[in-house]
């Protein structure tokens, strides 16, 4: 910890950031406002898959570094899950060195294109920037600058294929290939492994493939990263069920010394209300593999899909609101948000809200669905939801709902989304019987190295957090890596 | 160590323990022999050599043809761990089935994966009555198989609409100790559906365990039958599928009113606890209203 406040010190200090500073007063830079990233219009966007954001110019970008007061004490790394040396890459940034800005972003995210995308920054650097903490203003775009840099850096064609030490010819595999693993897997062929990514769908990517939405995070960004892992020699292995194609035990007969799952929080959850298996009536996994992975709406392709007109989507997280945006624009006339708290509760990034809210989603909040109705043929036609009001705070911290007594209506509907969380993937724990489970299905591990009760089973992301963030997902693979890498010798 | 397996090794020089040679599509699901057994009834032998070395009776892979292709369940029929393949029999009812039916030997499957779900639950218990209806019996062989070799009496009823429907006959005398044919219209074996079969045996001697593979409405009315009786059944169940791990939901069922995930869950359930009747509808969610008309002319001359 010591070391590395040293070493940031030392950093800043250096003679092109003392020189930077002294270029403009700080008073200048705090009296800037913060870039407005310009996006697609509401009414255009949610007909099209285009992403809609699009990004800052480089003026844009010199000018919103600027504003970073690249201050002495830089509360910002403690919000980071990763710990990014953000004002070093914003000065980069000021300085107009946008390749140097993305290499400072790769000493500690293997995935800043997709990070500057996705991130919650609003509650995690930017939260604890000076400007939201002191000035009491809005904080510097450290994601929108992420973004600019890392895209610099993929659309320059000079993309950087990472050093690898001297190879050390020994196996090491991950199971999965989301966030963890491919944060995983690029540490290990840094650091000499033979890597083999195996991965149960027939694409490589996870979430970021299957459930995050082109609009939001296209794949062409998260297939610059993976080929750049297939550049430093990482092999991926679809259609392969680690538990199911082949079992630990045979990897290991195979030569694989030690393993990161990261096999995702798979299951999702239903409500168990009467109806719920109606026709119509998705899982947020469901509707947005289908778009996403299988391109269900698009008739060239053989997956079916409903495509509803009046869909209700339950929930207030990003699964719930890339359904419903994905909905308006599939053509729905109505896109409805159902959410059994208020506004202020739902867990869904502040951006995604307003970006929802700007394309004409309707917000149903306080509302919670109790039933579901359909035809005679059982395809969804009805649903019965009931009002709420908000109690006493729960062991969350949020306040908790509660029914309120007659309020119940019906509204028309004839496609419904459940997005109300997701459960840890049993596949693997199932097909280990040794492995340390919590109550609620995650896989047990020791924080500090990311090591399971089987020594050589390291284990990262959402199979160990529940439902979380890229990032955190990232940052686990990453410390498994490193804790690794030491286990595999014999530290 | 790295495993070889001849077969893999023979069609395409590639070891199969070699993750060296990546894209695993690239040395494995290529069909090495086809053939008919009626016009629109196709069994498969693919080069698989990890799921044939993995998998068990019950087990099933979700395949998919073509970069555009959706993503559909087969169980495995059969495997040869010594050559490294699985049997697949593909009854041609919609675009993919058809896709797959049209493939021939020397081509490739874009995308297999499995074994995926439970295998089946196999024990001694004495008297099996298995039945299958239509493509059903492709996954019920394994299964009859299975119990036979766990030293059960084996007593199979196999139906089909018509003759040339019937298909696997062999190979279940081969694991039967008897097996009974239905045919709707009498071409073939008994005339009649296949509940009346069951029902003879049943009325003729004690039978411990019933087995039921094939449409949803043959397995729902199958049952029927052995509830009226008090036969412990298991069911195979067929729902629509998409990721096969657990991941969509798509493939969920109710049974004894509880939501399940046929693919994670099952596929075998005990078929007194299923709730058909929604199976059923969830099984037409993509049909339009015209082929739905088409099969509920069918259903009901099945009941009839
Ligand atoms: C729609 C949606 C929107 C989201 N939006 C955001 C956002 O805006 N910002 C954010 O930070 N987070 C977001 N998240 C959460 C984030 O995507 C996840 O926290 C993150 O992807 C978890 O990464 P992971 O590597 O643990 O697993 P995953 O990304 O879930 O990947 C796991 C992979 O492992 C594979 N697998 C599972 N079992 C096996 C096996 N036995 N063998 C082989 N492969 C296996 C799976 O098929 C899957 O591809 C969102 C999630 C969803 C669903
Ligand atoms: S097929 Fe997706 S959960 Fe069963």
């Amino acid at each position: 910890m010591e070391d590395r406040k040293a070493y940031l010190k030392k950093e800043r200090e250096q003679e092109w950031r003392v020189e930077l500073r002294g270029k403009m007063k700080n008073r200048e830079r705090t009296e800037l406002d913060r870039v407005v990233m310009s996006e697609q219009d509401p009414g255009v966007r949610n007909r099209n898959f285009t992403e809609v954001n699009r990004g800052l110019t480089a003026e844009q970008a010199i000018t919103e570094a600027s504003r970073c007061l690249d201050c002495v004490n830089p509360t910002c790394i403690t919000g980071c899950p990763v710990e990014i040396n953000i004002p070093k890459f914003i000065k980069k940034i000021e300085a107009g060195e946008f390749m140097e800005a993305a290499k400072v972003l790769k000493e500690t995210n293997t995935l800043p294109a997709v990070c500057g995308r996705v991130c919650p920054q609003e509650v995690q650097c930017e939260q604890a920037c000076f400007y939201t903490q002191k000035l009491k203003k809005p904080a510097v775009a450290i994601g929108y600058l992420e973004r600019f840099a890392a895209d610099y850096e993929q659309q320059s064609g000079k993309i950087s294929v990472p050093e690898i030490l001297s190879r050390k010819g020994r196996r090491v595999a991950s199971i999965g290939s989301g966030p963890a693993g491919l944060a995983f897997a690029g540490d290990m062929a840094k650091m000499g492994y033979d890597v083999t990514v195996f991965e149960a769908l027939h694409e490589i990517g996870g979430v970021l493939k299957y459930g995050i939405p082109e609009f939001r995070l296209p794949n062409k960004i998260v297939d610059v990263e993976i080929d750049i892992l297939k550049k430093m020699g990482v092999k991926f292995v679809t259609n392969f069920v680690v538990g199911k194609t082949a079992t630990m035990k045979d990897l290991k007969q195979e030569g694989f010394e030690a393993f990161l799952v990261g096999s995702g929080a798979g299951l999702p959850n239903f409500m168990h209300i009467p109806g719920e298996n109606y026709i119509g009536i998705y899982s947020s996994n469901e509707y947005l593999t289908r778009v996403n992975l299988m391109h269900a709406a698009d008739p060239d392709y053989d997956t079916p899909m409903i495509s509803g007109k009046k869909v209700a989507v339950i929930g207030g997280g990003n699964t719930a609101m890339d359904s419903v945006r994905t909905s308006k624009r599939l053509g729905a006339d109505r896109s409805m948000i159902i959410y059994r708290r208020s506004i202020e509760e739902m867990p869904a990034r502040v951006e995604e809200i307003k970006h929802a809210r700007e394309e004409g989603i309707e917000f149903l909040n306080l509302h919670n669905p109790v039933e579901y109705f359909a035809d005679d043929r059982g395809r969804v036609n009805r649903m019965r939801v009931q009002k709420m009001e908000l109690g006493a705070p729960d062991a969350s911290g949020r306040r908790r709902p509660i029914p309120i007594e007659g309020s119940e209506y019906e509204i028309d509907v004839d496609m419904v989304v459940v997005s109300v969380g997701v459960s840890p993937n049993p596949l693997i724990p199932g097909s280990m019987k040794q492995l340390d489970v919590t109550k609620w299905g995650t896989i047990h591990v020791d924080p500090d190295t990311m090591q399971t009760s089987i020594p050589e089973m390291f284990a990262g992301g959402d199979i160990v957090r529940g439902g979380a963030t890229v990032i955190l997902a990232m940052g686990d693979g990453r410390k498994a890596a490193t804790a690794m890498d030491h286990y595999l010798n014999g530290n | 160590m790295i495993l070889s397996f001849p077969a893999c090794f023979h069609y395409f020089s590639c070891k199969i323990g070699d993750f060296g040679i990546i894209d695993s599509r690239t040395c494995m699901n290529k069909i090495v022999a086809k053939t008919y057994f009626s016009e629109s009834v196709v069994k498969l032998v693919v080069d698989a050599p990890r799921i044939a070395k993995s998998r068990r009776a019950g087990h099933f892979v979700i395949v998919r043809t073509g970069e555009k292709g959706e993503r559909i369940p087969l169980t495995i029929a059969d495997a040869d761990m010594d050559q490294g393949t699985i049997t697949l029999v593909i009854q041609k009812v919609g675009v993919t089935s058809a896709r797959l039916c049209s493939l021939e030997a020397g081509d490739f499957i874009t995308d297999v994966v499995g074994p995926l779900g439970k295998p089946t639950h196999i024990g001694k218990v004495g008297t099996v009555l298995a039945s299958g209806g239509g493509v059903g019996v492709a996954p019920l062989l394994p299964i009859v198989e299975a119990f036979k070799k766990a030293g059960n009496k084996l007593i199979t009823v196999l139906a089909a609409r018509t003759k040339e429907l019937i298909i696997l006959e062999d190979q279940m005398r081969r694991h039967s100790d008897e097996v009974i044919i239905m045919t709707d219209d009498g071409s073939y074996g008994k005339k009649g559906l296949v509940t009346q079969g069951m029902e003879e045996v049943i009325a003729r001697e004690k039978i411990d365990l019933a087995v039921t593979v094939g449409p949803a409405i043959m397995m729902k009315y199958a049952s029927l039958l052995t509830g009226k009786y008090n036969i412990p059944t298991v069911a195979s169940l067929n729902t629509l599928m998409m990721d096969g791990t657990g991941m969509c939901g798509a493939c969920r069922v109710t049974v004894d009113g509880k939501t399940q995930f046929v693919c994670v869950d099952g596929p075998e359930f005990d078929a007194h606890k299923v709730d058909f009747d929604e199976m059923l509808l969830r099984l037409d969610a993509y049909k339009s209203a015209e082929t739905e008309a088409y099969e509920k002319y069918l259903e009901s001359h099945i009941k009839a």
